[in-house]
């Protein structure tokens, strides 16, 4: 304990000469992004925590006691902010592991040719510096998987486009798989819209989603149903033979459901029923 | 205790629902609606319930019967104004009232009205 209580001493002395090796092996290694920070930037953020690594390793070696819980989170912040900038992993950690080589050189200083002192030393500088690295991936990997989960909820919101093709006419046309929670949204928007546009025909266009099983083809009943209830009538178009063919093997009723091949042809059965039609201009010539 | 007012416009009965459906204020409107009905010689209800925004199973099984017991009485229900929760909420209590007419709102309601009675009375002399 003792001798720990010297080392920090001694790393705090010291401190703008470690400051000044650790940022040259920063910048020396391969895996520092200089397009993403700035020197001063990484100046600023070196000096920081290495004030309060000093201070922490004062009071002890072991990175589990609470006297490194300023340190920790003064190294979450930066692994969040650099996870948001599009550090990789390597990247992140190397800030933490290119501190080794400034403190060993320091511990070689100080221990001279006491070979147990010096072992001693670095092993428990190891030590600390592996756990401090693996708590930085470990923050970054969860500021990444909040990044991904943002992601996927925006890709959500922004997959299902309710259009209005006519009056009264709304079209959705559904890409990709129809799970519970997307049907969920999907049901909201298409009621919603219905209700903005005063549509009265809604076609859902399932083209572009790639499997239709009984789950899915209950959530489309749920939807039309839904849709009825508030007064709408709903077309389903763009069913592909391959799911057709799926659709009756499994045995799913989708009698009360008009059921279109195209788009096209629900559109013109829209349009029949609201009494408009489009034909072609006759020739000008 | 709260009650939902009917009002006669023409064949038809409008009822407009602006109070929080009890299952008493249900049971009450079911009783007066069906006495309306023969009284007025009503052909068609409109049920609007544009302002409801909560319903339960219990709610949505009185409006399936409320519909069933006019066609009883020659007249047809149309619900309107059903806000987008309350549909999903009743398609995920498996109530998707397939016997129920439904418009988006009390003027599309009425042209329904009319032209089912119009078709019904094809052929025939109206009153």
């Amino acid at each position: 304990m003792g001798q720990n209580t010297q080392f920090a001493e001694e790393i705090r002395n010291r401190q703008d000469a470690i400051l000044k090796d650790w940022i040259a092996y920063q910048q020396s290694s391969l895996t520092l992004r200089r397009d993403l920070v700035k020197e001063s930037d990484l100046r600023e953020a070196s000096r920081q925590f290495l004030d309060l690594f000093s201070e922490a390793f004062a009071s002890s070696a072991d990175s589990a006691s609470p006297a490194w819980k300023p340190v920790k989170d003064n190294l979450a912040e930066i692994s969040k902010a650099r996870a948001v900038q599009g550090f990789s992993p390597s990247e992140t950690a190397t800030f933490v592991f290119s501190l080794k080589q400034p403190l060993f050189n320091l511990a070689q200083q100080r221990a001279g040719q006491d070979g147990k002192q010096l072992a001693q030393i670095l092993w428990d500088l190891t030590v600390l510096l592996d756990r401090l690295g693996l708590h930085t991936t470990e923050v970054y990997q969860e500021s990444r998987e909040s990044v991904i989960h943002r992601q996927q909820q925006e890709m959500m919101e922004l997959s299902t486009p309710v259009v209005q093709l006519w009056e009264e006419v709304v079209a959705l046309p559904l890409i990709g798989t129809l799970d519970s929670e997307r049907t969920q949204v999907v049901m909201e928007n298409l009621l919603q819209r219905v209700v903005d546009t005063g549509a009265r025909i809604a076609i859902i266009d399932i083209t572009g989603v790639p499997t239709v099983d009984t789950l899915v083809a209950q959530h489309l009943m749920k939807t039309v149903a839904a849709t009825r209830l508030m007064g709408a009538d709903c077309i389903i178009s763009g069913i592909r033979p391959q799911i057709a063919q799926t659709i009756v093997h499994l045995g799913v009723n989708l009698n009360d459901i008009v059921t279109k091949a195209t788009l096209a042809d629900a559109f013109q059965v829209a349009l029949q029923r609201m009494g408009a039609m489009i034909s072609k201009a006759a020739p000008t010539a | 205790m709260e009650r939902i007012p009917i009002l006669k416009m023409g064949p038809y009965l409008l009822v407009t629902i602006q109070v929080d459906m009890h299952d008493r204020v249900a049971m009450t409107l079911q009783d007066e609606l069906t006495e309306r009905i023969v009284s007025e010689r009503a052909k068609g209800v409109l049920l609007d319930i544009s302002t409801v925004d909560v319903v339960d199973s219990f709610i949505g099984r009185m409006i399936s019967n409320i519909a069933s017991m006019s066609r009883v009485l020659d007249a047809e229900t149309v619900v309107v104004g059903m806000r987008p929760a309350v549909a999903i909420t009743l398609v995920e209590l498996g109530l998707a009232l397939p016997s129920v007419k439904t418009a988006l709102n009390v003027d599309a309601g009425m042209t329904l009205l009319k032209s089912a009675r119009k078709m019904a009375n094809n052929g025939r002399p109206s009153r």
